[in-house]
């Protein structure tokens, strides 16, 4: 059996799954193959070829019924953030060392329910924070990307870089990722694939390790927008566990995208135009606007002047929130203990659990977090926060007011860079890899990344269109619009 | 914004992480250079502005108090690093 199977898109797989000119095992298997041999990626942390087949049986029986939605028999993998039932979730952090949850995530329960078949757990940054994958527990993913006549391993991006290193290496056709400042656009940019964050609210958090829960968005992965589309409307929906999720019906994505943005108004922030921006980036986007205006939109500039204050007013709050919700990891209920000495109370079992189990990123934000929201801090930071993420919300609001239907920005300011390059000795130098993300998390915008070119050493770059509230389904078909004008077919050369 | 050692001391306690002293001055120049970025909030005027609580104007959905889950006490205890005749186990709380 061919491994080419496993460079099939969504649509494709599902097209060819109905018509019987392949079989859900025969596509899992050939994902498996592919997963197997990429060790040299380091993608996926957990294999689960046993549920996966088991779970491709069951597709088989539902096509052959004539009753397979869109996702039945479509292989895919799952961040570590996503408690599966039985399976290793542990966050990418040693902390959970061991833990194998008794329930599942609402998000993967719904692919599964869908028909999806679930190949393992991919690698990530510890709770999901970083942009490099550099803080897992597990060691980095690395990029099936790399600069052109250099080997220097680069990264996949973060916090979902295993599930973009798998995608872009076509061991799966999609992947689930989770996003809290970028962390599924981001990784989508530097590994040249496609990855949405949808609406706060659009897809249920139960069951998804919380990081900052005022933030975090489940999302897919893939390589098309119209997979994007589909994906989605088997993971998103009202979940009663999840009261933040909103109870509103879930279009049909798919059907969403009519190719038509003929007098769309496209807004060009005139604040994400960076000090030192490389020539790249500005030329990228520059073309992107050029490309939506010659399928008939029209392009405005608009203004939203709070941008500057977004990434510290997110590492306020997402620190704040972390340190709350990370206050659970105690030795007590699940994952890793200390071992003790004679005499130690539990106040030590606490200290020395948390100092071997949380990696170094993860005690930096955890402690950032425990000060801002300290006695005679919180209105300072905590508090101004929350404020200052109101007017950046404001600014998004008046330009659709205004009749912006969707903002264009560079996904991130650089391509991929390299393991080790970024932030070694500063910690703050990394947060700026979120630059153009994090305000669509602080305002609960959909924001989609589509890979747009590739920089002067062939490494892709990635443009943002970000949405309405709830308005997936326009963003969708802009980004399908921008996906084919842009034509991006490179991919990575085999070498792991 | 500098932070000194004795403030990093006190908040990783607070936080409940155990910071072995040799690591704490480094500790409070990481923790002072993420101060340092997230200060310039305070040139913003927030004045009458309402703090965020809810980024969607959306009302949580209320619903019947009433036990809807639990009678699984095996499961819960399932991945305790320790766990004997139904509790979690802890070190000593009281003299």
């Amino acid at each position: 059996m061919s491994d080419d199977l496993a460079d099939l898109t969504i649509a494709e797989a599902r097209d060819a799954l109905r018509k019987g000119e392949t079989t859900p095992t025969a596509l899992t298997e050939a994902c498996l193959g592919r997963a197997e041999a990429a060790g040299a990626l380091n993608a996926f942390v957990h294999l689960t070829p046993e549920i996966a087949m088991e779970q491709a049986h069951a597709a088989e029986a539902r096509l052959a019924a004539g009753e397979a939605p869109a996702m039945c028999g479509i292989p895919v993998g799952v961040k570590d953030l996503f408690c599966t039932q039985g399976v290793p979730s542990q966050a990418a952090s040693r902390i959970l060392d061991g833990f194998r949850p008794e329930y599942e995530s609402t998000v993967t329960a719904q692919l599964w329910r869908a028909g999806a078949v679930m190949l393992g757990k991919l690698n990530m940054d510890e709770f999901a924070m970083g942009s490099s994958n550099e803080t897992s527990a597990y060691g980095p993913a690395i990029s099936p990307w790399r600069r052109q006549g250099d080997a220097t391993p680069l990264t996949p991006g973060g916090s979902s870089g295993g599930s973009a290193a798998a995608v872009a290496a076509r061991l799966c056709p999609a992947a689930t990722g989770t996003d809290t400042g970028g962390s599924i656009r981001q990784p989508a940019a530097f590994t040249g694939i496609t990855g949405l964050k949808p609406t706060y609210g659009r897809c249920s958090r139960w069951g998804i390790v919380a990081f900052a829960s005022s933030l975090d968005q489940a999302g897919p992965m893939a390589r098309t927008v119209r997979d994007c589309a589909i994906m989605l409307g088997a993971m998103a929906g009202h979940d009663p566990r999840d009261s933040t999720s909103a109870d509103i019906p879930v279009p049909d994505f798919e059907a969403a995208l009519r190719g038509d943005i003929r007098g769309k108004r496209i807004g060009i922030p005139r604040e994400y135009r960076m000090e030192g921006m490389p020539d790249e980036i500005e030329r990228l986007w520059q073309n992107g606007a050029d490309m939506l205006r010659d399928a008939g939109a029209e392009i405005v500039d608009i203004s939203l002047p709070h941008t500057k204050y977004a990434l510290p007013c997110y590492y306020v709050i997402a620190p704040a929130e972390a340190s709350s919700n990370l206050a659970r990891y105690d030795g007590v209920r699940y994952g890793h203990r200390a071992r003790l000495e004679q005499g130690d109370g539990i106040v030590d079992m606490y200290e020395k659990t948390r100092a071997e189990g949380f990696g170094d990123e993860v005690q930096r934000r955890v402690i950032v977090g425990t000060y801002v929201l300290s006695a005679g801090f919180y209105d300072a930071y905590y508090n101004r926060a929350r404020k200052v993420r109101t007017l950046i919300k404001r600014d998004f609001d008046a330009a659709f007011e205004a009749g912006v239907d969707a903002i264009l920005t560079p996904a991130t300011p650089s391509a991929a860079f390299g393991l080790g390059e970024v932030g070694e000795d500063d910690p703050v130098a990394m947060f700026l890899n979120d630059v153009f993300t994090v305000t669509v998390n602080l305002a609960g915008l959909p924001g989609i990344s589509v890979p747009a070119g590739l920089d002067a050493r062939g490494l892709p770059l990635g443009l943002q269109l970000i949405g309405r509230p709830w308005g997936e389904e326009a963003l969708l078909d802009c980004a399908d619009v921008l996906e084919r004008a842009a034509g991006f077919v490179a991919r990575p050369e085999r070498w792991w | 914004m500098s932070i000194d050692i004795e403030t990093a001391r006190k908040v990783a306690k607070l936080a409940r992480i155990r910071v072995e002293e040799e690591r704490l001055p480094a500790l409070a120049g990481e923790f002072g250079a993420i101060l340092g970025f997230i200060e310039q909030l305070q040139e913003v005027d927030v004045e009458g502005v309402e703090p965020m609580t809810s980024v969607t104007p959306m009302r949580l959905k209320r619903r019947q108090d009433g036990v809807t889950d639990g009678g699984y006490p095996d499961k819960i205890l399932s991945n305790a690093p320790d766990a004997r005749e139904g509790f979690f186990t802890v070190p000593k709380v009281v003299e």
